[in-house]
């Protein structure tokens, strides 16, 4: 009987000192529970789908609820590297837009941030106006550049008639509509390649310039053999980072030609939307995203090794 | 002797003209599709199919009006006028509003802890993590959002729409709030510890104050981002919670008979994101460069 009072008397106390132990506890180990909201979160909403997707791309699947997904193995991989016309397309042309519009990209970017590097009247108006196109609402761009490039009324015709250049039908001739697009890409992105280089450029010591200056280089000479080496790391991320979001582009090509002509600008991530959202092949459509993301990966593996470079 | 002298400064200033040249040229090519929308956009439709382009007219608002009332798009082909009651352009900014509003509060409570815990205590996997994250195409995610969303009901909901663009506002805002928590002094939060502050306080109390200005740019970023955001509310949204840009895109489908409409639509939905650019130029760029699923 006593020892059961004590033993109620003793509680109390002893749920305090636990209480002090489990703050102190956590306090201990709080640097795990700043990151553990984020990283459960992103779990469930993002690394979860991933892992779904992958498991999806093993079956055949249309998405109704009353058929469940049919195993199929690796069925759905042979299918994309065994001849779909639809995928070796959307290959090519996603290839050939991202491929060149990065390289325009790059070029143009570079040049213009060696353009803007020195000091003038009005720079932070020039570098506000220059992140418009970037920050722009995609949508709303895509549907001024798709009426601008209207071969009936569009002011881009109109330019051409002026310049007395051969007429063009842009996004309406299948030869045409890639090199529309690209363009489209390029004024959307230079400034953003432009920006970062230019950010990368400022950070260099003033010293080294004059160092070349004294011995008498060329300003052709320094750009080649000492801005770009200097500037590559910059260079080189921004080139990963606009590669990433270019084979991924889809807002922009959905909006101005839905991939048309025929399936003559439909990119890999079009076709994906297709195959996924029109006709229903989510487990096929699955199996071309593995592909996509391993085509997105491995590019940037190889991007990143020229960060360190070969000289 | 005079000529030797005047010679160099000639070509100084003949150089300076140049280059002011060359940068209105650069500035005009990439404003003019802004300039190009917002002068269409007072243009009547049949003013827009004019050829050659006619830069004089008389400006109207007519569009601007259509697209807030949402009256006919096409008058002439006797399709009903509705009743100016009720402005479904207003409910649907008002969605884009919320969405953009809820994707943002939420990704600062996930983020900027998890930002905090990046800098201060070095959780570099999970910082690779959100880098990856960028890779990861956003179609990728919609098939399974889109059966797990259907089986919970949450397809065309707010929460639903939320949570999708948590994807993009909480890689953003912690890959750009962990530069900011790095520069606070270490020295502050130790004193802060020695009197007795708990590490939840010091995050709350001292770190979070002082990296008030980069809050400002992250919260304006994750608020472009998830605004001008197309694809998620494309498969995800219906009819109640249609985000502008979906909308924007319908307007499309009516594309020769109500260009006015495009015009004005895109117009409108883009001036709210130009007037945010203006707030954080310089952040802009540093947030464009990392976090955050697109596409």
């Amino acid at each position: 009987m006593a020892s059961r009072t004590a033993e109620i008397r003793e509680r109390p106390k002893e749920s305090a000192a636990s209480a002090i132990g489990l703050s102190r506890w956590v306090d201990q180990h709080m640097s795990w529970f700043f990151i553990l909201p984020a990283v459960l979160f992103l779990t469930a909403v993002l690394i979860s789908p991933v892992v779904y997707t992958v498991g999806l791309s093993l079956f055949r699947w249309s998405g109704a609820a009353a058929t469940p997904p049919a195993w199929v193995g690796l069925r759905n991989y042979a299918d994309v590297f065994a001849g779909d016309p639809g995928f070796q397309n959307a290959l090519f042309v996603t290839a050939y837009f991202t491929g060149v519009s990065v390289l325009i990209e790059l070029t143009l970017g570079i040049g213009l941030a060696q353009l803007l590097n020195r000091e003038f009247l009005g720079k932070g108006i020039a570098r506000t106006l220059l992140i418009l196109p970037v920050a722009g609402t995609p949508v709303a761009l895509a549907l001024v550049w798709r009426h601008m490039y209207n071969p009936s009324n569009g002011i881009f015709t109109w330019f051409v008639e002026v310049l007395r250049l051969p007429p063009q039908r842009w996004l309406a001739d299948a030869t045409t509509v890639i090199p529309s697009l690209i363009l489209f890409d390029v004024w959307q992105w230079t400034p953003l390649i432009m920006l970062i280089t230019l950010a990368g450029l400022v950070s260099l010591p003033p010293d080294i310039y004059e160092a070349a200056q004294i011995d008498g280089a060329s300003p052709w000479q320094t750009f080649w053999q000492l801005t770009l080496p200097l500037v590559r790391p910059t260079i080189v991320a921004a080139a990963m980072l606009r590669f990433m979001d270019s084979v991924k582009t889809f807002d922009q090509i959905y909006v101005s030609t839905q991939g048309g002509p025929g399936i003559a600008s439909q990119t890999l991530n079009l076709y994906v939307f297709d195959q996924a959202f029109q006709y229903l092949h989510f487990g096929y459509a699955s199996a071309l995203l593995v592909v996509l993301f391993f085509i997105i990966l491995s590019g940037n593996v190889v991007l990143a090794s020229f960060r360190r470079g070969q000289t | 002797m005079i000529g030797k002298s005047v010679r160099p400064r000639l070509a100084r200033i003949a150089r300076r003209i140049l280059f002011y040249c060359v940068l209105i040229l650069v500035l005009v090519v990439f404003i003019f599709p802004f300039l190009w929308m917002a002068f269409n956009s007072f243009k009547t439709h049949e003013k827009i199919l004019e050829y050659p382009p006619a830069f004089v007219f008389a400006p109207t608002l007519h569009n601007f009006k259509n697209v807030l009332w949402q009256t006919p798009v096409v008058q002439h082909t006797g399709i009903q006028e509705r009743p100016a009651a009720s402005s479904p352009f207003v409910r649907y900014t008002w969605n884009s509003v919320l969405i953009a509003f809820g994707a943002l509060g939420v990704g600062m409570v996930l983020g900027l802890p998890a930002a905090y815990g990046i800098a201060r205590y070095g959780h570099r996997m999970l910082a690779l993590g959100i880098l990856i994250c960028r890779m990861i195409p956003g179609i990728s995610l919609l098939v399974p959002w889109f059966i797990v969303f259907r089986a919970l009901g949450l397809l065309d909901t707010y929460t639903g729409l939320i949570i999708a663009h948590l994807v993009i506002t909480v890689p953003l805002i912690t890959w750009i709030m962990i530069g900011f928590f790095e520069e606070v002094p270490k020295e502050l939060e130790e004193a802060a510890r020695i009197d007795g502050c708990s590490r939840a306080g010091v995050f709350l109390r001292i770190a979070l104050p002082l990296v008030r200005p980069g809050l400002v740019s992250a919260a304006i970023l994750a608020l472009i981002f998830t605004w001008n955001s197309f694809l998620f509310p494309l498969i995800l949204a219906g009819v109640k919670t249609k985000t502008l840009p979906v909308v924007v895109y319908s307007f499309m489908t009516f594309d020769y008979l109500d260009l006015g409409g495009v015009y004005a639509s895109s117009t409108l939905v883009t001036l709210p994101v130009i007037i945010m650019v203006l707030l954080v130029q310089r952040q802009f760029i540093r947030g464009l460069t990392i976090g955050g699923v697109k596409g």
